[in-house]
């Protein structure tokens, strides 16, 4: 089962343990982690569980669709080269020790 | 009649009517009943499969190549009968065609335009709360509720002022026509023509103001994403869905705070609980309590076999309490992780509006917050009835300020 770690603002890590098939977003709010909000539940309509990819994984993760690009413009915190959205994040084994960090707000 | 022997073996028959007056005056012990008795249930009534429990009301929601929308999202198949208007190409469309209309309502709707629109509709809503200040004593329906989208949804679509009263009855057509051929869908039908010629003539481009919402639909005609004959039945999904749903999300908002005092005060004591205090009364009223879907194929749900052709019927709301999957599920609780509630639906029909819908409740609660102490229920609730919609027709309140 891969682990993944949320970095709050404030630094302090959590680690996220991923079930089979679940985004990053599903495994952060199963988990009840503060700073995801998914309010869409996953439908990438909402840019409400945006992360920022830490640079050594950026290139390691699938590259995104144009529906998120555009969702990401509108997230509530600056964009940047490597922000995404956490619901377009699948989980795979090659994803093991995934670090995400957490934007100040989400709206 | 389908015949019976279509009813796959298994599948509890129940006799309760979801579109019954009776119903709709407390529809929770029915909707218990609905998920107690299996994972998917026949109503004998309607002649329809239901789903009450958040499982399989998602799973439905999920996968609309076999639940599909194009043979119409209430009672009524479209495959078998006319449909009363023409059908919606958003709603009432399945992918590819879906796809592409989709696209073009979730780019005019999407976060980074409410960025755009944030400012105003805050300011309206603080208008509105300086109106409610000097009155006290209102009836939180017609002078919040209605009174507050009516002040800015119109605006943002780009609507001329006048015939602006046709908007919320048009809207209540158009939901109790997804009922079955009750008195509420059949009378709502008789009288909406005039309704629905107002609505037509807005659609059209000389009529929607530059820079609205409508505007923007016609722009993606020239940008060749869409028709020119496509373009004003898109503009009608939003005067269809955008007014009288957050009509209905404000009103829940506001019914639970004034019956829960103490929510009330946690929402007063931090006020970024706003957006989430709205999020919850959308769970916990579902403004929008139901809709079918048809099958495309003979599928197996949940150990239940539903043959081709067959309405299946999705109780939004009881998924929504559902104890398999929410805690203490009767509770209106502000602090609640609420992601995952299907009140605005799941999957590709998830409402295209919702950030719109968001950002009224979230702009229009804060605004309360911070300047009213208490709100009041002082006389009886009084219920409006609709075959899809639930929601109050009046809730005198006063308000003591802050």
């Amino acid at each position: 089962m891969p682990t993944i770690s949320f970095v709050h603002p404030d630094s302090n890590s959590e680690h996220v343990e991923v079930s089979d098939g679940e985004s990053a977003m599903q495994a952060a709010t199963r988990h009840g982690l503060d700073g995801i909000l998914a309010e869409c539940g996953g439908n990438a309509m909402c840019a409400t569980c945006h992360v920022y990819v830490d640079d050594a994984w950026v290139a390691r993760l699938p590259a995104m669709a144009e529906d998120e690009d555009a969702l990401l413009e509108g997230a509530a915190a600056e964009r940047l080269p490597n922000s995404r959205l956490s619901c377009q994040i699948k989980i795979t084994p090659e994803l093991d020790g995934l670090v995400l960090r957490l934007p100040k707000r989400q709206v | 009649m389908s015949a019976s022997g279509s009813v796959a073996s298994g599948v509890p028959h129940l006799d309760v009517d979801p579109f019954a007056m009776g119903f709709f005056a407390d529809p929770y012990p029915t909707h218990e009943r609905l998920r107690e008795a299996g994972p998917v249930v026949y109503l004998d009534q309607w002649n329809v499969y239901g789903v009450a429990r958040y499982a399989e009301v998602h799973a439905v929601l999920n996968d609309p190549a076999t639940f599909c929308s194009s043979r119409g999202v209430g009672l009524s198949d479209f495959k078998k009968e006319t449909p009363w208007r023409p059908p919606s190409l958003i709603l009432e469309a399945d992918p590819p065609a879906h796809t592409r209309t989709r696209a073009v309502l979730s780019k005019v709707l999407s976060p980074t335009v409410m960025k755009q629109v944030r400012d105003r509709f805050a300011a309206a809503a603080e208008e509105r709360v300086d109106v409610l200040l000097e009155q006290r004593s209102f009836d939180a329906v017609a002078d919040l509720a209605e009174a507050y989208p009516l002040s800015i949804f119109p605006d943002a679509l780009g609507l001329k002022p006048e015939g602006r009263e046709h908007l919320i009855p048009y809207a209540s057509v158009v939901f109790n026509a997804f009922g079955p051929p009750n008195e509420l869908r059949q009378e709502a039908i008789a009288r909406s023509a005039p309704h629905q010629a107002y609505v037509a003539k807005q659609c059209q481009r000389e009529n929607l103001a530059p820079g609205g919402f409508g505007a923007c639909i016609h722009a993606q005609v020239d940008e060749g994403a869409i028709t020119a004959t496509e373009a004003p039945l898109l503009v009608r999904s939003l005067l269809s869905a955008g007014l009288d749903t957050t009509v209905n999300g404000i009103g829940a908002a506001l019914y639970c705070l004034a019956r829960f005092p103490e929510q009330w005060q946690r929402l007063r004591a931090d006020i970024t609980l706003a957006r989430n205090a709205f999020e919850e009364a959308v769970r916990f009223e579902s403004p929008v309590q139901t809709f079918f879907r048809t099958t495309t194929r003979e599928v197996e749900l949940s150990g239940a076999r539903i043959g081709e052709g067959e309405k299946v019927l999705m109780f939004l709301a009881a998924a929504n309490r559902d104890p398999r999957r929410w805690e203490r599920p009767d509770s209106y609780d502000i602090t609640r992780r609420t992601s995952g509630h299907v009140g605005f639906g799941s999957g590709i029909h998830m409402c295209v509006g919702q950030l719109v819908a968001r950002l009224e409740g979230e702009v229009m609660l804060t605004a309360l917050a911070r300047r009213v102490a208490s709100i009041e229920i002082t006389g009886e609730p009084k219920r409006r009835f609709n075959n899809t919609l639930r929601g109050l027709d009046s809730l005198p309140v006063t308000i003591i300020p802050a």
